[in-house]
């Protein structure tokens, strides 16, 4: 019903119509990435980028421990927060769509993601508010006389981690909360007639069900997670770098285009990675 | 009896906990944007508005404001008139490989910003072309591009069609027919792309950063004012951007989303 045969004034009109968008993503994205992609098989020598087509930079991220290393930091760092966030919103949507009476919903829902539109460069600052040496938390517990030194959480690890849960809770409780209310009751009361407790029931039902939500969650979650660079830079600081910092110090004092690029491909290659696990696990739920 | 009781209180306490949690680091930053003195940690010394007047006067702060409304505007509506051309195309002619363009449209997507940027970083670079607020904006509309597209896209059903071909029949061509009735119909989720995506080019830092030069958007301008360390005129402008998102997000709740749930 939609079109039948296309004439060729038609064909060229829909061509005409789409070729703006296309047009642009051809230049502007595939053009650069592929020139990108060449430019990691060329190689830097004093201030030069000699076209040499080598392996050289991908032979050297596998044989310098500081570059490995950041891989390491990056898989480490994104599956901690990828659990740790997952683990935090579950409960949290679900008492937001099991708890809460239903007009309130919509604003606990709001109000719980109200602090995803503060700019992402001023959230990671603020974290530093609360973490640094002078900060909230130690000034807290100095205060009530429980830690005599403060603790340094930033510039560590754990800040890092802290950072990234704070941003991934509230997008992750956005989308288990949309899955959970899609759920029809008689899931749960078919099985409460066949004699499960609570807990059996969302062990075996509610929980299977919502899984594919939460994988879709957990994805986006780690794909944004690690290709960030802001929240690393400010709450971590340099003392374990991950990929994203590390490309960034190849652009800078090194300038190492060829380098950056490399380890580029290689952060995309991780997402790959990831999306292929997620994906055959996805389908496996499903069969 | 007394089960469902502890449940649910177990229930509220961890309500309470996680929104203390969200809430923490927003509150701390318009807490002590307030702060009368050089640092914004506690103690709390007093109430005053001085950071705030240092943000107005401060003129490389309002620069990169203007500088950011002017790229988050442009570059969302080269998006949204893109991504509808390419929508009304791709869903009324059925033309040859139009799964293939739907995917290469997609794709930015799936690629991480700082990937993006470096790609066009690099061919920029090698092409000897200045980096500038125009680069900036050409590298946002490739990120929202593929939102606004998927968002149009996903809203133009075939329910439409007959009223179309009526304007069609009636003497309309298919500039009319998009400017009158199609873009028209579509309202609601058009807006929502073109919001959606001044927000994402807002907010955005590291294509920002890496493909501007002399010229930069606010989150690079507030970027290289971390470097002094804490200070409250970086809680201050802080508050200031979440106070205009918060405005904007109400705006869209209760006039935009408001009115798709009536219909």
């Amino acid at each position: 019903m939609t079109a039948t045969t296309l004439e060729d004034a038609d064909r060229r009109k829909a061509w005409g119509f789409a070729a703006p968008a296309l047009l642009w993503t051809l230049a502007f994205f595939v053009v650069p990435f592929l020139f990108m992609a060449a430019m990691s098989l060329w190689k830097r020598e004093g201030r030069e980028i000699v076209r040499v087509w080598n392996l050289d930079n991908y032979l050297r991220f596998f044989s310098e421990s500081a570059l490995l290393q950041g891989l390491v930091n990056s898989l480490e760092i994104t599956v901690i927060v990828t659990v740790l966030s997952v683990l935090l919103a579950y409960p949290l949507a679900w008492i937001i769509a099991e708890r809460v009476p239903k007009r309130f919903q919509r604003m606990a829902l709001i109000l719980a993601i109200l602090p995803f539109w503060t700019s992402y460069v001023v959230r990671s600052y603020s974290w530093l508010l609360v973490l640094s040496k002078n900060g909230v938390i130690n000034q807290m517990l100095t205060g009530l006389g429980l830690i005599a030194e403060p603790l340094e959480i930033a510039s560590t690890r754990t800040a890092t981690v802290i950072g990234f849960v704070h941003f991934f809770v509230m997008l992750l409780t956005l989308t288990i909360y949309s899955n959970l209310i899609q759920l029809s009751p008689n899931y749960r009361r078919a099985a409460a007639d066949l004699g499960a407790n609570a807990f059996q029931t969302f062990w075996h039902v509610v929980l299977p069900l919502t899984l594919p939500g939460i994988m879709t969650g957990a994805f986006l979650t780690f794909v944004l997670c690690i290709g960030d660079y802001v929240t690393p830079q400010i709450l971590g600081g340099n003392n374990e770098l991950v990929l994203p910092q590390i490309i960034m110090l190849q652009l800078g004092r090194r300038a190492d285009f060829p380098m950056a690029a490399a380890l580029s491909i290689i952060l995309m290659l991780a997402v790959t990675v990831a999306y292929v696990l997620c994906a055959r696990w996805l389908k496996i739920e499903r069969a | 009896m007394l089960r469902r009781v502890f449940v649910s209180g177990v229930s509220w306490a961890y309500l309470a906990i996680v929104y203390a949690f969200i809430f923490l680091p927003v509150a701390v930053l318009v807490l002590f944007s307030f702060q009368d003195g050089r640092l914004p940690v506690p103690p709390f010394n007093g109430f005053s508005t001085q950071w705030y007047e240092a943000v107005f006067v401060d003129r490389k702060l309002m620069a990169a404001l203007g500088n950011s409304m002017l790229v988050a505007i442009c570059s969302s509506v080269v998006s949204c008139v893109l991504g509808f051309l390419a929508a009304y195309s791709l869903a009324r002619y059925k033309l040859p490989g139009s799964a293939l363009q739907r995917g290469l449209l997609i794709a930015p997507m799936t690629v991480s910003y700082l990937i993006i940027a470096l790609g066009l970083l690099a061919l920029l670079n090698a092409l000897h072309m200045p980096l500038s607020l125009l680069t900036v904006g050409i590298g946002h509309v490739v990120i929202n591009l593929p939102l606004c597209f998927a968002i149009i896209y996903a809203s133009m059903g075939d329910h439409q069609i007959n009223i179309e071909r009526a304007a069609r029949d009636l003497g309309a061509n298919d500039f009319k027919v998009m400017a009158l009735v199609t873009a028209p119909m579509l309202m609601p989720s058009i807006l929502a792309a073109f919001f959606l995506s001044v927000t994402f080019s807002w907010d955005e830092f590291i294509i920002a950063f890496l493909l501007s030069r002399f010229d930069v958007t606010l989150p690079v301008e507030i970027w290289s004012m971390l470097r002094s360390g804490l200070n409250p005129k970086t809680n201050a402008i802080g508050s200031l951007v979440f106070l205009a998102s918060v405005a904007l997000l109400l705006i869209l709740e209760f006039s935009l989303f408001g009115r798709t749930k009536k219909q």
